[in-house]
């Protein structure tokens, strides 16, 4: 495959950092590989002596792990809405964080369904799910979303991959397994215009999928909560309330990941203040979505006042109880980012980098107090003499799984990034064609007016 | 099967003797009974199903067990029933022998118990009272809804059970249910002594990582009899039956179900969430005790 020079020159910085590794990048990857036996570990005894030795007791039967869940599930939005949404808009800065975009939601698709095997009391019997499943169970709902999602999210990177692919194939690695797995993947891909003119199309219509794929698989997501019978959960805002927060904190994480990638490979003239810029002021529209949401959310509630559930909020206002929590879920998670974005003295790589973590932070948070408060609240009054029965409090083997996911998250991306290079090389030919058909549009308004 | 099953209406809850026989009858105990041999033996008079009574030696009965219905059974109801409780809350003096019936036939471990006895007060004016509570079998389940797996399904006779063979443990059941009726095994269950094979009829034995609740003992409603907690009621606030015969039983004394829930104008708890309850409540007025708290550090 014939390369322009940008791209040769693209490819020859990123192959060095894909075939060595570092003294230091190898004492990070050990921390994190210790981070994920640790978890490990904490599988084997819970599996061994039962969930006992979570925190979750019959009033509070999810925890951490589903927040985590729902968490990982929310990031995964990063790839499918930015990079689809950007794809499908021919934004030209897109190119440079597209491939991490879509990196995040593949392994965040991966690693969030995992905390629902963690959750299930019989991991042994994970079949029952085929021979049994029930069609309307919204677990079987989310099943069906997510695998759905995970394909479509690989194939939509894959086919924004195979370009590279093919440059790879082409580069003279000294190791033969590279190119054997290279040529595998790059199948026969040369670069001439009819496979162009395909894969193009392919990219548009996976892109074309992958919005409304994703829009559902959080909604889905959100109505797991929202069909049961229970104060803060029972609403219909559920599902578009949890598509925003996801989106939010999906922009959030691609922000850190950014920045962290910029610093470590020095990507400092690929990635630049405009990227950080644009999906800043991105990450500022959607905060304010999200505010409205979750003022709509509880300002409803609290109006109609309606006994079970100010049971729940009353646990959310009170000082003693989640107010802290709340008060830096709702309120700093969402105002901090706004207002720093929002005055341009305060824009700066490194604080819309800060201020990301901030409401990235706050959406975990915010989805451990939309789990474990209405747990708490059940219809019956709770008479428990057990402390463990009336306050969820996690256990060290739930810290240590929730550890073990984001290690395993970091790790999967080194790998990822060991493979192919984070930024994409090869600029596909879409842009002339579009570019030729807006100026034949203006140029038709241009005469009409 | 079809005489049988007409004749429970007429049967249900006569005195045990007639029960015993069919159930006798009905058996592999006569098996072997044909065989004539020299009269020496003590003779027992039994009740056949087709209604003649035959004389049998004594040596030709077997002890038979009581082998519960299979999984696979169990997923029928008993036909022709639809069962009911009422629980009369002018009753309930929170003796608390429902519990310990219950705990003790399916082999419960008191830290999670499949009924509650809750102190109950609706409003600042009125007196406290006690409230047992038991799963109430909805006709419109959430937790049979949400199930991934059918392992918790819904029977004609009205009865929600659980098979634990098939439970992924996933807790939505739990999420699900307003009525916090449900336990999970979240550690290893306390070794059961059994001689028979697990029932969804039977709830016993236990398993990790499986979801359990009352289950209104179908074992017992097999052979004609009531749960477990209805007998044990000193106070005979509980009483158990069957809609379609409309006739209800507190162990003592057997009445019209229609009559009971109008006269003593009987509720459901939270009609308003939809989810048909099988359990009705007859309110705490005239009463037979006059409301005592609990001791100190007594679980609910």
């Amino acid at each position: 495959m014939d390369l322009d020079q940008k791209s040769t020159r693209t490819l020859n910085y990123f192959v060095p950092q894909m075939v060595t590794i570092s003294k230091s990048g190898i004492l990070q990857l050990s921390v994190l590989v210790l981070f994920i036996l640790g978890g490990f570990y904490a599988l084997y005894i819970q599996i061994v002596d039962g969930h006992i030795v979570t925190g979750m007791r019959d009033n509070v039967v999810w925890g951490l792990y589903i927040a985590n869940f729902i968490f990982f599930i929310g990031i995964s939005y990063a790839g499918a809405l930015i990079s689809g949404i950007l794809h499908l808009l021919r934004v030209e800065w897109r190119h440079p964080i597209i491939r991490i975009a879509e990196i995040i939601t593949i392994i965040s698709t991966i690693i969030g369904p995992a905390y629902i095997l963690l959750c299930m009391g019989r991991l042994d019997r994970l079949h029952h799910l085929a021979l049994y499943g029930r069609i309307q169970s919204p677990i079987i709902w989310d099943v069906l979303a997510i695998s759905t999602y995970l394909i479509g999210s690989i194939i939509f990177l894959y086919l924004a991959t195979i370009r590279d692919l093919a440059a790879l194939r082409d580069y003279p690695f000294k190791s033969k397994w590279r190119h054997t797995l290279y040529k595998f993947f790059a199948v026969n891909f040369n670069g001439n215009s009819k496979q162009n003119r395909y894969l193009e199309r392919g990219l548009d219509i996976m892109s074309a999928i992958i919005i409304p794929l994703a829009v559902l698989v959080h909604s889905v997501l959100a109505w797991i909560f929202g069909m049961t019978l229970r104060p803060g959960w029972h609403s219909t805002i559920f599902a578009p309330y949890f598509v925003v927060a996801a989106v939010f904190s999906g922009t959030g994480v691609l922000i850190i990941a950014l920045w962290v990638f910029r610093k470590y490979y020095h990507l400092e003239s690929y990635i630049t203040k405009i990227h950080f810029n644009y999906l800043g002021i991105i990450l500022m529209i959607l905060g304010a979505l999200y505010a409205y949401f979750t003022f709509s959310e509880y300002l409803t509630s609290w109006y109609g006042s309606e006994t079970w559930e100010m049971e729940v909020l009353y646990k959310l206002f009170d000082p003693n109880g989640y107010w802290w929590w709340f008060f830096f879920a709702a309120i700093v998670g969402v105002v901090v980012p706004i207002l720093v974005i929002l005055i341009p003295q305060f824009r700066s790589i490194n604080s819309i980098t800060a201020v990301s973590v901030i409401a990235v932070f706050a959406l975990w948070v915010k989805r451990y107090l939309i789990i474990i408060p209405t747990l708490e609240t059940p219809l019956l009054p709770l008479q428990d003499m057990r402390p463990e029965y009336i306050h969820y409090t996690p256990t060290a083997i739930e810290w240590l799984l929730t550890f073990a996911g984001v290690a395993m998250f970091c790790f999967l991306f080194f790998l990822f990034s060991k493979f192919l290079p984070i930024v994409s090389v090869v600029k596909g030919e879409e842009g002339t064609n579009y570019a030729e058909l807006r100026k034949t549009v203006m140029q038709r308004i241009i005469k009409r007016t | 099967m079809k005489n049988k099953a007409a004749g429970h209406r007429r049967k249900f809850l006569k005195s045990s003797v007639y029960i015993g026989v069919s159930a006798i009858a009905s058996s592999p105990f006569i098996q072997r009974c044909s065989s004539k041999e020299p009269d020496k033996e003590k003779k027992v008079k039994l009740l056949t199903t087709d209604g003649t009574l035959v004389e049998v030696n004594q040596s030709n009965l077997m002890k038979m067990s009581h082998q519960p219905a299979s999984p696979k059974e169990a997923r029928k109801g008993i036909p022709g029933r639809h069962f009911v409780m009422v629980v009369d809350l002018s009753r309930c003096r929170n003796a608390r022998k429902c519990i310990k019936a219950c705990d003790h036939h399916h082999q419960l471990t008191p830290d999670r118990p499949f009924i509650k006895v809750l102190r109950m007060q609706d409003n600042k004016a009125s007196s406290p009272y006690w409230m047992p509570k038991k799963c109430f079998h909805c006709d419109n389940p959430p937790c049979v809804k949400v199930c991934p797996v059918g392992a918790t399904y819904k029977r004609s006779d009205a009865l929600v059970l659980i098979d634990n063979k098939r439970c992924i443990g996933c807790r939505f059941c739990m999420a699900a249910c307003p009525y916090s009726a449900r336990v999970f095994n979240w550690g290893k269950p306390k070794p059961q002594s059994t001689d028979h094979s697990y029932s969804p009829e039977t709830s016993v034995p236990s398993q990790i990582g499986t979801v359990e609740k009352c289950d209104f003992c179908p074992d017992m409603l097999r052979q004609d009899k009531v749960p477990h907690c209805i007998t044990a009621c000193p106070n005979g606030a509980l009483y158990f039956g069957d809609q379609i015969a409309d006739s209800v039983t507190n162990g003592s004394e057997t009445v019209r179900l229609s009559t009971l829930l109008r006269d003593k104008a009987a509720y459901r708890y939270h009609e308003e969430l939809g989810t048909e309850p099988n359990v009705y409540y007859l309110p705490p007025s005239d009463r037979l005790f006059p409301f005592k708290e609990a001791p100190e550090g007594q679980p609910s």
